[in-house]
């Protein structure tokens, strides 16, 4: 088998991916491609890119083995990538700094961002301060009600945070305006999307910064086991957490990769964001994937307890590998996430992102399947302080 | 020859310039479109540009945005559009009809069936805006085989080797985005898009439309003097958004505004014995 190579030159994962936009961003995308194309093979660039993932970023971020966790649950050694220790809390810093350092590089001012959670709009607003650059970050405003903490993070670093009220006011709505305003004010302004999604060069750039991350799992679960993990499970609303882990080990065939998405309410319920697991391919956000949508064709609005999962796409190359049958796509409800959130809290001390308690939770149905000889690497992609409200009024409990 | 090749010519030899008003399939209610584009047609419209609405118009402004969400609440879908082109061409069999929309509704119902059901409903020709060359080569060819134009957009920002590239894949007209950004922005430099049109002739034959960003009668009379074709979106829908909740009005006043456009537009063309001939 040949190594994985993809996108292909136009951007496509197999029938996934490509270019779904208006005229009017061909040249500015056709700009960022040739800029990338440049840099991500160029040694300087590299450098500065690894020298901020360390002294900004705080990294490698540690593989942590669970072992209370591994004995409560009888099955597979756990670890978790901890992904939560990063500046800012998440992964998605990791993403940020390398397009802020390509906007830089191109010699761009301002950078504008869409967010879900919020994690994606402080990670930009982090580097947009810390570059001295305008930020401008949009934000469904019913996400803005759901995360209040980050919203106010965000503006203590300066950035603007425009609410986004039309269509489902959420993080799709979001991402619709950040494209309009960098149709309008391209000259000046780089786009950082915060997911492997959107139009060409994006999943493929994104997903390269965020690869770090299955780069050091690589190296690090070397020195506990000896040898490679036998699963990776990564919680997938857009994806680029799970592709950031995944990307590495797509040619190791014996490692398997399981993407976990919010199957809210339950899927039958119908509030969900299992785009993967009971959408349909189509174009939405500049890139033919997986999509939740109707009979006709108009997107639906989602639902997850974590805002982070609840967009009703995902990343083009996570539809590819579904259907190369590479990597499985399974669900977790809120209620199994909200229960996964509080055995992390009180077994290790350590309280997770909503987003990733998907992952913790898949993980436990997980590994008493694969039995106790097995490694499983959890991403725990982020850290829960921002999620405390929500999981505080689930319980009837107002600060 | 398509009806909207047929119209171009009629036009050209009248020294008159095509005016394509846009408005939103069901917007404000279902039962106005088919009523309200025979209105815009005794108004003046030479071609009609019906919108397909969807739920994540990424290239158009708040403008039209609200106008698809108004048509969704009213849970127009795409074969509900057709319905209203046939509906329309049982009455008007000369004026052509642009379906102007988004990718993925045409997605979910196969290229071939929309195609197919497009031209036996009428329409013309389609413009999927968010479909540029690169990832339409197995769409327009079908588009094509079923008589329907296919039309695609120039921007500002699209460089001469896009341009010969689009204009291959076009027919009908090329509509020209006279600025950045999304529908209904402002600031529209006359002279620059005059510089551009030039360029883009060069590459094609085919009629120019311009649009975007067009909201007055002045500035449909500035554009009719350097393009074949006047399209306005925005201005319009915004009108039809102001009445939304006296449809009657809209059926009124929104013609009168699109008649106000073409009286701008024959004065900058045409000379004044051939405007007291009248329409024929």
């Amino acid at each position: 088998m040949s190594a994985y190579d993809l996108p292909d030159k136009r951007g496509h994962f197999g029938p996934y991916g490509g270019l779904f936009v208006s005229e009017t961003l061909m040249q500015p995308l056709a700009e960022l491609r040739k800029a990338y194309e440049k840099l991500r093979n160029d040694p300087k660039f590299n450098a500065e890119f690894a020298e901020d993932l360390r002294l900004y970023v705080g990294r490698p971020s540690p593989l942590y083995p669970a072992k209370r966790l591994t004995d409560m649950w009888g099955g597979a050694r756990i670890y978790l990538k901890r992904e939560d220790l990063n500046h800012t809390g998440a992964h998605k810093v990791n993403n940020t700094i390398g397009q802020a350092l390509l906007a830089r590089h191109m010699g761009k001012t301002r950078v504008i961002a869409e967010t879900g959670a919020g994690q994606h709009g402080v990670a930009t607003a982090t580097v947009a301060a810390r570059f001295g650059m305008k930020c401008v970050v949009y934000m469904g405003s019913e996400d803005i009600k759901r995360q209040a903490i980050n919203v106010y993070r965000m503006k203590l670093l300066g950035a603007e945070v425009v609410p986004v009220e039309s269509g489902s006011k959420t993080l799709k709505d979001a991402l619709n305006e950040a494209m309009r305003d960098w149709v309008t004010n391209v000259e000046d302004t780089f786009y950082i999307i915060g997911t492997v999604a959107g139009p060409h060069p994006y999943p493929a750039m994104v997903r390269d910064f965020q690869s770090v991350i299955g780069k050091e799992v690589r190296y690090q679960i070397q020195e506990f086991e000896g040898r490679l993990p036998d699963a990776l499970v990564a919680c997938v609303g857009g994806g680029s957490n799970a592709m950031g882990l995944f990307y590495p080990f797509i040619d190791d065939a014996e490692v398997a990769l399981y993407g976990v998405e919010a199957a809210g309410e339950g899927i039958e319920s119908g509030k969900h964001a299992a785009t993967l697991c009971t959408g349909k391919p189509g174009v939405l956000h500049g890139n033919r994937t997986y999509l939740l949508e109707t009979e006709d064709g108009q997107i639906i609005e989602t639902h997850s307890i974590s805002a982070g999962l609840d967009y009703p796409g995902v990343g083009p190359e996570h539809a590819w590998l579904k259907d190369a049958h590479r990597a499985r796509y399974v669900s977790i409800t809120d209620s199994e996430a909200l229960a996964a959130f509080h055995e992390l809290t009180r077994i290790e001390g350590i309280m997770p992102a909503l987003e990733s308690s998907h992952a913790i939770a898949y993980a436990k149905k997980l590994a008493p399947e694969l039995g106790k000889d097995k490694v499983i690497v959890v991403n725990l992609s982020g850290r829960g302080d921002k999620d405390i409200h929500t999981v505080a009024n689930l319980e009837g409990i107002k600060f | 020859m398509s009806r909207i090749a047929s119209i171009f010519q009629q036009l050209h030899k009248r020294d008159r310039r095509a005016l394509i008003p846009y408005i939103t399939a069901g917007d404000p209610e279902p039962w106005v479109t088919v009523p309200l584009m025979h209105a815009l047609v005794t108004a003046g419209a030479d071609i009609l540009e019906l919108g397909v609405p969807f739920s994540d118009p990424m290239a158009d402004g708040p403008v039209i945005q609200r106008a698809s969400e108004r048509a969704l609440k009213n849970r127009v879908r795409l074969v509900d559009v057709l319905n209203m082109v046939r509906e329309f061409r049982a009455k008007d069999d000369k004026t052509p009809v642009v379906l102007m929309g988004y990718l993925n509704p045409i997605e979910v119902m196969g290229y071939e069936r929309f195609a197919a059901a497009a031209a036996a409903a009428g329409v013309d020709g389609a413009l999927t805006v968010d479909l540029p060359p690169e990832e339409a080569g197995a769409f327009t060819p079908v588009l094509r085989r079923h008589n329907l134009d296919a039309i695609f957009l120039i921007a500002p920002t699209s460089g001469e080797e896009r341009v010969s590239r689009i204009a291959a894949a076009a027919s009908g007209f090329i509509y020209y985005v006279s600025l950045r950004g999304v529908t209904g922005a402002a600031h529209l430099d006359v002279n620059e898009v005059e510089a551009k049109l030039k360029s883009i002739r060069r590459h094609t034959r085919l009629p120019l439309g311009v649009g975007f960003g067009i909201n007055s009668p002045e500035m449909a009379a500035a554009m009719a003097r350097i393009a074949d074709a006047v399209v306005v979106g925005s201005a319009i829908v915004r009108r039809i958004e102001e009445m939304a909740g006296t449809p009657d009005r809209v059926l009124g006043e929104v013609p009168a505004f699109v008649a106000s456009l073409r009286r701008a537009m024959d004065s900058a063309t045409v000379s004044p014995e051939q405007v007291s001939g009248g329409r024929a």
